[in-house]
């Protein structure tokens, strides 16, 4: 039954995602990389991450950190289904004064830990974070997503470095390895090789899976982490994934979806 | 702690060891105190603070953009968090993540730029620091102060521990350095002190370079040329009410700094004496945008124009005594 509840969450953002870039019209959206994480964000905000809505923030929810924060149409959309956010709220989006830009800006009682979307800087919150959880005897886990591309910023490895060094099991980092960037293939760009066996010669406990196999990223999510490392999963994704139009089509990196364009994808869903 | 009574003995130790001595007393009344540093222990002065507080200590290693990541995230779960390292490192080497860290996001961290200005010339300019006031100036949201000396760092410190929000604290010079305030004085971050008073000629300066304008004071008094020396330890937010009664009581004031005159002190006071309008001479004393060849620390500060003689010849030449 767990995952036809999956199925209906990432149905949801995926229709989320969509429906706010078909909104944002000639101001554009980041398409690509918001469904690219779509999956792994349904999982994590449907069946992982312990957070609601209250009007005093819980400090012992789960902190989520979207260090790419350019596919901030997948988080908004999450927290929508969790009630942290309201539909209307995503029809405001990058609209003058917003609160739900492009990239996301910091509102905890919204459910958005921290401003990112320059990247390589949320991985580096997210182990201050970790560490405070640790300082404080809190139980409290530390979910951070990072692009592939965005692993071309030195100040990731600076990062990973510290969260092995300082053994923090409660954090696990999630690679979206759509395999592109911004101009193209991660390949042409900046060849990142082996992504799984890096972070593990970093010291971290690694898995490497389909990032669309809802089932599958629930079973690893929801595995106790007993290894004293902070936990790095590279989930093989596709850029755009679950419309014909977008995936694998960097063009739809950040673009517009007309009337016309959302009509036609709809039916997909 | 009687701070008062430590005068002495931390002009000689100078602002590095006294800061790892003032963090010990931090931490006895701040629990929720961390330092975070990039491997610099050693020369923070720290060596002791992280012996006996090592739950309140995180090294984070060579690595300073990480270094201001993980302070703002400590720091947003409650931690009152002072960073650490070298000047440049602590603030143009992760400039960015200041930006969005604690200006853009408003993570409150307590920066201290080790051996600010040109007290490691010796080294060379990769550990020279005359680009950070002016770096930093430009991010809302970030307090800038340069504690003229040890004493007035431990007021800095306690003062900036719980202040509203970041602070960059910039310590210059190095062991033995000279004592710019001999007793127990008002400090409040973004209000001046007048050191010496004089109806002449302004001296505006900030790190413990005042002592410069001091001796520069003394030897002009004896050419009958009377000069204030005003200590503006905090550059951002300045205070503007005493430069804009110094731009109405003076017709010539200088300010003095280890720093390029391009950003720094020389720049904030000169932004509020053009708003004003004023007929007061303003001259600008320090780097003048260029790398000088590395040397001592006195051989620096003669080349920027730095020395007491060096402020007395400008002084000298730009006073008119017929303007008294």
């Amino acid at each position: 039954m767990r995952i036809v509840k999956l199925k209906n969450f990432a149905k949801q953002v995926r229709k989320n995602i969509i429906y706010t870039a078909y909104k944002a019209g000639a101001k554009s959206a980041h398409i690509g990389g918001a469904l690219s994480i779509a999956d792994l964000v349904a999982v994590l905000y449907s069946d992982i991450i312990k957070i609601k809505k209250s009007k005093k923030i819980d400090e012992n929810r789960d902190r989520f950190i979207l260090s790419k924060g350019h596919a901030c149409l997948a988080l908004y959309s999450a927290l929508v289904e969790k009630k942290l956010l309201k539909k209307k709220d995503l029809e405001t989006f990058e609209s003058d004064g917003s609160k739900l830009l492009g990239h996301p800006i910091i509102n905890k009682t919204d459910g958005i830990e921290f401003s990112t979307g320059s990247l390589g800087m949320g991985l580096s919150l997210g182990v201050g974070v970790a560490l405070a959880a640790k300082k404080k005897k809190k139980n409290y886990k530390v979910y951070v997503i990072i692009g592939d591309g965005e692993c071309n910023e030195g100040s990731i490895w600076e990062t990973i470095l510290s969260a092995s060094h300082f053994k923090l099991d409660n954090m696990t980092i999630i690679v979206d390895r759509n395999n592109y960037q911004q101009t193209g293939k991660n390949s042409d760009i900046m060849d990142l090789k082996n992504l799984k066996s890096k972070f593990a010669s970093f010291g971290c406990d690694t898995f490497e899976i389909n990032g669309h196999d809802l089932k599958k990223i629930y079973s690893v999510l929801s595995k106790k982490n007993t290894k004293k490392k902070p936990r790095v999963i590279v989930a093989n994704t596709i850029k755009g994934k679950g419309f014909k139009l977008f995936e694998n089509n960097n063009n739809w990196h950040h673009s517009v979806i007309t009337k016309s364009i959302y009509k036609e994808i709809l039916r997909e869903i | 702690m009687s701070a008062e009574k430590n005068i002495k003995l931390w002009s000689t130790l100078g602002m590095r060891a006294t800061f790892g001595l003032i963090a010990l007393e931090l931490a006895k009344k701040n629990p929720e105190l961390i330092i975070t540093t990039s491997d610099v222990s050693t020369s923070a002065g720290l060596d002791r603070f992280k012996k006996q507080h090592p739950n309140q200590y995180i090294d984070v290693g060579i690595a300073e953009q990480n270094l201001i990541g993980v302070s703002a995230g400590l720091s947003s779960e409650g931690f009152k968090v002072i960073s650490t390292t070298f000047s440049p490192f602590q603030t143009l080497r992760c400039c960015e993540q200041i930006k969005v860290n604690l200006g853009y996001m408003k993570h409150k961290v307590c920066m201290v730029g080790l051996a600010s200005g040109l007290v490691l010339g010796n080294l060379g300019f990769t550990h020279c620091s005359i680009e950070d006031i002016g770096s930093l100036r430009s991010i809302p949201n970030i307090t800038i102060i340069a504690p003229s000396d040890p004493y007035e760092l431990f007021k800095v410190l306690s003062e900036a521990i719980n202040y509203r929000e970041s602070v960059y604290i910039r310590l210059t010079a190095g062991s033995n350095s000279k004592i710019i305030n001999k007793k127990d004085y008002d400090f409040k971050i973004g209000k001046a002190v007048e050191i010496l008073p004089g109806k002449d000629v302004a001296i505006i300066g900030c790190g413990n370079v005042l002592s410069n304008c001091l001796d520069a004071a003394k030897i002009l008094k004896e050419k009958n040329i009377d000069c204030s020396v005003i200590n503006m330890h905090t550059i951002k937010p300045i205070d503007k009410e005493k430069i804009k009664n110094i731009s109405k009581d003076y017709s010539l004031a200088l300010t003095v700094e280890e720093h390029n005159i391009i950003g720094g002190l020389g720049s904030s006071v000169s932004e509020i004496f053009s708003d004003q309008g004023s007929n007061c001479k303003l001259i600008r004393i320090g780097a003048e945008d260029f790398y000088s060849t590395g040397g001592s620390y006195d051989y620096l500060k003669n080349i920027y124009g730095l020395s007491t003689e060096k402020i007395v010849e400008k002084i000298l030449s730009n006073y008119k005594q017929n303007e008294k």
